[in-house]
């Protein structure tokens, strides 16, 4: 496989992911700004900053309104990181990667984009916001969907599957680090009447509310929204998942290849470290410092992917 | 179906089918296939628009319909016209015995910049330097075609043809279990079994194919990730090649690999900044050097476009002739060379009769169709064909055939051209039976270019 086929792949599903994760933190945000009228503001910021896109909407904007933030974040030609320029680099680059993809996963992307472009024609009211972020979701469930069904598992669904993951963890640290002065224990007393609804609005951008209840019942505390979102093995936006999935991909490529690449042995070491360190040791180090060291991490191997694959080519 | 009200035999089996339709159906079908090719993605790019936006070419749902004997006498016509170039194309880039037999000028040659210098004397690996070519046809009554254009270079065109049958097999499976058409869906493993026929003679095992693309924002950027996909070849651009230990080698996940035979989507200018265009982002640096020493196969061979330069089409006849002694089974159009003194005066005093084309142009770019411009128009070609006349050949409207096209008012007759595709390869010269017909959407129009608002339909070669 060509160098530039698996980046583009690499690219496609991250692109995806990202529109797909926007989308998640927009309708957390909208419920805030629905419910608690008075904390609106600051939450759309902490949406903006998650996207990483605060600077951008200041530059256009001077104030925060709901209608204006959506309409940002969704579609706006000024922001490169909105919804609707995501999706078309992720149809782009399937439409470079396209002798890779199954007829079905690139017709699914190009259909997302097709129908995303056309239901973001006009601005986007808010009453219209929930059908809206429905279809994002929808969409991109259906090329996961197609992906899923269709493609061989061969190393182009390895590096579709690596664009995911990596794409998800850094999203899913992003929202923690956004928000982790929420999460730690002084702010968090025992016993309370803690802003409950904070920490859920957090479990709501990765789409974790109900999961988290399920295992948890109602005992809400900060270690164990931290614990779950960074360290549980069964949730598919933890850190520790994303790793696991990272890890067995590249482990996957190596085989194919027949080769150890310092990606995966950089996989690897991350996943051990991941088991071998429990949630207090964690806020031990403390959670700010934490996330801050795995986004770079998670960067650094992107990079390492990037170089041990041939993405680019090298001088020399 | 015919210039009358009579119905052309061809399309006997195709007429009592459709008498049975219900027109609501068939207008439902049409809206079908749009959204069809949108979803697959079937689109094409404009050039020069600001928006860079993707357009559909417009389908239309009724076949064009050949009888096998017609296809007989085309396909006869255009394999002696393709082995005429192919030996004309050695001929000049060799001895160049037409030019020493006087039978084509050599200023024409000479000063011609699709005449690639550095061509001469390179021996394409097995002989052949018009491995694709889809040859242009017209059709201006029951027995008489016309070669329009030879389009030896990069032809496109292709994934139409097989899309618009896949299309019609969706739409109507029906109508193929009640006639018998001949099938093109082999065009891409032929095509590949075509190359790989051509790889350089030190090539071991299986051949490394690869299409080379400009790239996502050409024009043509869905047919040759068609092409690739459905040949199971690589598709890739210039800045995925480098020449490595003498060879043309592509970039992969695992370090560069040896490619053996290149399909070439880009125009011989972009092919090597080292050796021609030195802008050139498209190419790759140095491959015309690893072509010359044998290294790899180029598909078409660079320096093709010389054989269907317009300067020179007026001349095929001739070429036919001087290579296969026979007398050309196909007829060229009649053609007034601008260039010649006493035909620029008859162009000039007929202009609002012909067609002037631009020697080097394509696409439908830069032309006048005589009869459809406004006194303005010919009156700024007439300018410009004064300040330049070498520039331009000029032709006869001809009376085109039309073919039926279902409109929103029902059937109504349209003016089409066909483009039978053509591979050569040392195992033989194979045409897939029918080709793409386009078609001139608005009526009473003879331009049928895609980027001209053209449109295009299946094309069936019924059995025998």
């Amino acid at each position: 496989m060509l160098g530039k086929t698996a980046a583009s792949l690499f690219w496609m599903s991250r692109y995806l992911e990202r529109a797909e994760n926007s989308a998640r933190f927009i309708e957390a945000g909208f419920r805030i700004a629905l419910t608690r009228s008075a904390s609106a503001s600051d939450e759309w910021s902490s949406v903006l900053k998650s996207s990483g896109v605060l600077g951008a909407y200041h530059a256009k904007h001077d104030t925060i309104e709901s209608a204006r933030v959506i309409n940002f974040l969704l579609r706006d030609p000024d922001n490169s990181g909105s919804v609707i320029a995501l999706m078309k680099q992720a149809r782009d680059s399937a439409r470079t990667a396209r002798i890779a993809l199954t007829r079905e996963v690139w017709e699914a992307t190009n259909e997302s984009w097709i129908t995303l472009k056309s239901a973001m024609a006009k601005p986007v009211r808010e009453q219209d916001l929930p059908e809206i972020l429905g279809l994002v979701r929808q969409q991109s469930a259906l090329v996961r969907g197609a992906t899923l069904g269709t493609m061989l598992r061969n190393d182009g669904f390895n590096f579709l599957r690596l664009g995911t993951f990596l794409e998800r963890a850094d999203s899913t640290a992003r929202i923690l680090d956004v928000k982790y002065y929420l999460l730690l224990p002084s702010l968090a007393q025992i016993g309370s009447s803690v802003d409950n609804v904070q920490w859920e609005t957090i479990l709501r951008s990765v789409s974790a509310h109900r999961s988290f209840r399920w295992l948890n019942g109602t005992d809400i505390s900060a270690q164990a929204v931290a614990d779950y979102l960074i360290l549980h093995r069964q949730m598919p936006r933890s850190l520790a998942f994303c790793y696991a999935k990272i890890s067995d991909n590249l482990g996957f490529l190596d085989q194919n290849y027949d080769r150890k690449s310092s990606s995966g042995e950089l996989a690897k070491l991350i996943c051990e470290q991941q088991q071998q360190q429990p949630i207090e040791a964690i806020f031990d180090i403390g959670l700010h410092e934490y996330i801050n060291e795995f986004i770079k991490a998670n960067n650094g191997l992107a990079a390492q992917i990037e170089t041990d694959f041939n993405f680019q080519d090298r001088i020399g | 179906m015919g210039s009358d009200e009579n119905v052309r035999r061809p399309y006997d089996d195709y007429k009592s089918w459709l008498d049975q339709e219900n027109v609501k159906r068939l207008h439902r079908k049409s809206a079908d296939a749009e959204a069809f090719f949108r979803k697959t993605g079937i689109t094409f790019n404009v050039y020069g628009q600001d928006e860079a936006d993707e357009r559909l070419i417009p389908f239309d749902v009724v076949p064009r319909v050949l009888s096998a004997r017609e296809w007989r006498k085309l396909s006869k016509g255009i394999e002696q016209r393709v082995r005429a170039i192919n030996a004309f194309l050695y001929d000049i880039y060799h001895r160049q015995e037409i030019l020493r037999a006087g039978r084509v000028p050599v200023e024409l040659i000479a000063n011609n910049v699709a005449f690639l210098s550095q061509m001469i004397g390179v021996n394409p690996p097995g002989g052949i330097y018009t491995h694709i070519i889809g040859t242009d046809i017209v059709r201006t009554g029951e027995e008489e075609f016309y070669v329009l254009e030879d389009n030896a270079r990069t032809p496109s065109g292709v994934s139409y043809m097989l899309e618009n049958r896949e299309t019609m097999l969706q739409m109507f499976p029906e109508l193929f279990a009640k006639i018998k058409v001949q099938e093109v869906s082999n065009y891409p493993r032929q095509l590949r079994r075509s190359l790989a026929a051509c790889a350089p003679p030190n090539c071991e095992g299986k051949p490394v194919v690869a299409v080379l693309t400009p790239g996502i924002h050409n024009s043509a950027y869905f047919e040759h990730s068609f092409l690739a996909d459905h040949m199971g070849a690589e598709l890739v651009e210039g800045h995925d090649l480098k020449i490595v230990d003498g060879r043309v080698a592509m970039r992969t996940t695992q370090g560069y690999t040896a490619i053996d035979v290149l399909y070439r989507r880009v125009d011989d200018d972009y092919l090597d900044p080292l050796n021609f265009n030195p802008e050139s982002m498209l190419g790759v640096p140095g491959i015309m050097d690893v072509y010359r020493s044998g290294g790899i196969t180029i598909a078409n061979a660079p320096g093709t476009g010389i054989s269907d330069d317009k300067a020179l089409y007026s001349y095929m006849p001739d070429i036919v002739e001087f290579y296969t002694g026979e007398k050309p089974l196909l007829e060229n159009v009649p053609t007034w060379r601008c260039s010649e003194k006493d035909q620029l005066a008859y162009v000039l005093e007929h202009l609002e009769e012909l067609v002037v084309k631009e020697v080097h142009g394509s696409g439908g770019y830069g032309m006048l169709v005589g009869p459809a411009a406004s006194k303005k128009e010919v009156a700024a070609f007439r300018a410009k064909l004064i300040d330049n006349a070498s520039n331009y050949i000029a032709q006869p409207t001809l009376a085109l055939s039309t073919v039926p096209i279902f409109t929103k008012k029902g059937l109504a007759p349209r003016h089409v051209d066909l483009r039978p595709f053509v591979l050569v390869s040392p195992e033989g010269i194979n045409i897939t039976p029918g080709g793409l017909t386009r078609v001139a959407m608005t009526e009473g129009s003879l331009v049928v270019n895609s980027s001209q608002g053209g449109g295009t339909k299946d094309t069936w070669v019924l059995e025998e």
